[in-house]
């Protein structure tokens, strides 16, 4: 048990939050991949299926990145403060990504008159779906790299811009993307109303599988200069052998799964490895926030106002745990009949008759 | 971040005020069975849905900006005022959680579940608003930490959370929420009303809107009034500034409107009111009320740009509470406020106001606490990234502001309010 206990549960909370922002609202970002490689015959339906499958939980989905943001700077503002001077730049173009999806989305969600313009409006929830987790992953290919840790009078370029553009950060953006390219297409495969449309994301859950594999390849590969305790930790660390272990049989299984077309287990099963991926790098970056120079002890904000973190976490739990089950059994618990589409469903209340009319 | 601000602040506002209209106007439906509050319900609901994604990126924005403009501010307070903003991102999760049921759930749930889920939009978007302005109050009365060598010791982030400025300062944004949607959506339905007497649809809308502005709106006078005493008593500069009051004196002038000139130090062009001023900050006609002069210059804010907020803050918080009045005065006589063609065209003139008013208190709050970006503790230069070239991305994000802005009135425009009612 690492010594003092807090600091280590709220780092471990942060991650847990993390891991629920890739796992949820990356599937967000995967779906908006999809609306623009939508092609084939059936495109249109295929982006219908995408709108309606992240409607109602994108909002809720991206909470958890505020949430991760608010435990850091709350927690470990050493951590926050040194990231966001670090990975400014990044950052930034993320925040426009995030921007511009979702105003994107619900432009088109709520413009239904205007074809050319919701046209628009689709591509730029696509674009910025697209680029959005590329940029997130080079940031964090720059963390776990250590290459954000510069001298403060480096140059302009050495200090704000080649850590997250090394080939390694590169390589782990690539791999951000494919990954939540590959949730959306699995969970998609679940929620698809017609045959065709299950055979459609099926073809598009493995396609991203082969480049998932390649991404991480590509990571290992660049990350064996630049990052050797990386995958040092990763193959020597007591925990890492099973966590291999796990990741491995989890990605088979949701292959497996996803080849004789049993949809639900292949769900479940993709959630496994990618999550194993977050808990990768924060094992191979352990205890290091900031590799060498912000760890989770050195960064921890006052015992005080962890506890009270802590409390108010708790409380949290209490109150938002069961409102997203509510949300996700409502929109997510028979999601192969419950299709209709929201804006010409009728409500229904007005079934029955109304009392009296003026 | 200031630019990021004061967009946000526009779509905080309303988003907190819409979810309460179309819960009230749903709640309509569900008694009546009349169906243009459902229609009036479902209208809100696509406006609420559009301004709280854009409020919500947004938000997301801020929260990361907090670092990337001010890292060392955010070191040095977040563990100080992280508790309040902790428990926004818990209330603001929850209404992410209930909007999806809400805007999605029309045919999912039961009717009175589905009202209950607006309900939970509106409470946890009203308190998620108020924890935001709890961590802002303490900027301008910071406590629950001991200074020791420049370095905060003894944190009590309950106590920081409670600052004294908390209270006011949220009950003075909560009623600006309402009172601004209330007004701006009754001033919308009001113009429409003048060409078309009898729509049942913009009577409803305005007698929904009004339900809630009025209210609000009589009730800032008495929280502004609140506000003003506070910042008499913790924030004498501010005080000095928002009146343009240079000189120490007993027995205080009051001065409405005028242009404060910092190189003469005074206030010319204004309406003068003997005596006033001493008592609305502190309730006695004689008492003494500091002038900037009693200050070093190095810590004024700038005194023209938060004395003309001010007045225009006060102004059109003053013409919101007279239509209100006047609103009250129709109810008692029991004639609907949609029957009296002058009011129709005075709320028209409002729609805007409320807007107005909240970005000109904005720059009260924030320009009038200058140049401390932690109200005697940090001053603004200080906490600033050591980033360069800091003018890109504000750029940047002001015209992807102004842009979004545009579209979303566009779209509230076009979607909600231009569409005739079925």
């Amino acid at each position: 048990m690492p010594e003092p206990l807090l600091p280590h549960v709220l780092a471990f909370v942060t991650m847990l939050a993390l891991n629920a922002y890739v796992v949820l609202g990356g599937a967000d970002f995967g779906a908006g991949v999809w609306d623009l490689l939508a092609r084939g015959p059936r495109k249109d339906v295929q982006r219908e299926a995408i709108a309606h499958g992240i409607g109602p939980i994108w909002e809720a989905n991206h909470v958890w990145i505020i949430l991760v943001v608010v435990l850091l700077f709350t927690c470990f503002p050493a951590v926050y403060a040194y990231l966001s001077v670090a990975l400014h730049v990044p950052l930034v173009l993320m925040l426009f990504g995030i921007v511009l999806r979702g105003s994107a989305f619900t432009f088109r969600a709520y413009d239904s008159t205007n074809s050319p313009v919701q046209k628009w409006w689709g591509r730029i929830f696509s674009i910025a779906s697209t680029v959005t987790p590329v940029v997130l992953g080079m940031s964090v290919g720059a963390i776990v790299s250590g290459a954000i840790v510069t001298p403060p009078d480096a140059t302009f370029t050495a200090r704000f811009l080649t850590p997250w553009l090394s080939p390694f950060a590169i390589a782990v953006g690539g791999l951000t993307l494919a990954v939540f390219a590959f949730l959306a297409a699995v969970y998609l495969t679940v929620e698809a109303e017609t045959h065709d449309l299950q055979e459609d994301f099926r073809r598009n859950a493995l396609g991203a599988a082969v480049i998932v594999g390649a991404c991480a390849l590509a990571t290992l590969i660049t990350g064996r200069e630049t990052v050797s305790k990386l995958t040092d930790t990763l193959l020597t660390h007591t925990l890492a052998i099973p966590l291999q272990i796990i990741t491995g049989v989890a990605a088979l299984s949701a292959i497996a799964a996803l080849v004789t077309r049993r949809y639900r287990i292949a769900r479940a099963a993709a959630v496994v490895p990618v999550s194993a991926i977050v808990w990768g790098w924060a094992l191979a970056q352990f205890p290091w926030m900031v590799p060498g120079v912000h760890s989770v002890t050195s960064a921890a904000a006052p015992a005080v106002t962890q506890r009270l973190v802590a409390y108010g976490l708790a409380a949290g739990a209490v109150l938002v745990v069961p409102s997203l089950w509510v949300l996700f059994s409502v929109f997510k618990s028979d999601t192969m009949s419950a299709f209709e589409r929201v804006d010409t469903a009728e409500y229904r209340a007005t079934d029955t008759p109304p009392k009296e009319r003026s | 971040m200031a630019m990021s601000l004061a967009f946000h602040i526009i779509f905080a506002v309303m988003g907190i005020g819409m979810p309460l209209l179309m819960v009230l106007a749903e709640r309509q439906w569900l008694r009546t069975r009349q169906p243009v509050w459902l229609d009036l319900a479902k209208r809100w609901s696509k406006g609420t849905a559009i301004l709280f994604a854009v409020g919500a990126v947004s938000g997301t924005v801020l929260s990361f900006e907090l670092g990337l403009l001010w890292p060392t501010f955010m070191e040095y307070a977040g563990p100080i005022i992280g508790m309040p903003f902790s428990l926004e991102g818990i209330a603001f999760f929850t209404e992410a959680i209930f909007l999806g049921v809400y805007l999605y759930g029309w045919t999912k749930l039961s009717a009175r579940a589905h009202w209950w889920a607006g309900v939970a939009v509106a409470v946890s978007g009203t308190v998620s608003g108020i924890f935001v302005v709890f961590a802002n109050a303490w900027m301008n009365s910071p406590t629950g930490f001991t200074l020791v060598d420049g370095k905060p010791v003894a944190l009590d982030p309950i106590a920081a959370m409670l600052n004294p400025a908390a209270l006011p300062q949220a009950l003075h944004m909560t009623l600006a929420a309402f009172a601004t949607t209330g007004i701006a959506v009754a001033g919308i339905h009001a113009w429409m009303l003048r060409k078309d007497r009898s729509s049942p649809f913009h009577r409803a809308a305005l007698a929904v809107a009004l339900w809630i502005a009025v209210p609000a709106s009589l009730l800032q006078i008495v929280s502004g009034d609140l506000s003003a005493k506070f910042v008499a008593k913790t924030q004498p500069v501010k005080l000095a500034a928002l009146e343009g009051h240079f000189k120490t004196e007993r027995g205080a002038t009051l001065r409405i409107g005028g242009i404060p000139n910092e190189r003469t130090r005074e206030t010319p062009y204004a309406i003068e009111i003997p005596k006033a001023l001493s008592f609305l900050a502190f309730a006695d006609f004689d008492a003494e009320v500091k002038g900037l002069e009693a200050f070093p210059e190095s810590d004024w804010p700038p005194v023209a740009v938060v004395h003309i907020a001010f007045q225009i803050m006060v102004g059109l918080g003053s013409l919101m509470a007279l239509a209100s009045l006047w609103v009250v005065v129709l109810w008692i006589r029991k004639r609907a406020p949609a029957d009296s063609r002058p009011l129709l065209g005075f709320l028209a003139l409002l729609t805007p106001a409320g807007f107005i008013a909240v970005e000109a208190g904005w720059v009260v709050t924030e320009v009038g606490r200058q140049p401390w970006i932690i109200q005697g503790v940090m001053r603004t230069a200080d906490a600033v990234t050591p980033m360069p070239g800091l003018v890109v991305p504000f750029l940047a994000f002001t015209a992807l502001y102004i842009f979004l802005g545009v579209i979303v009135a566009w779209l509230l425009w076009a979607q909600i309010i231009r569409t005739r009612p079925a």
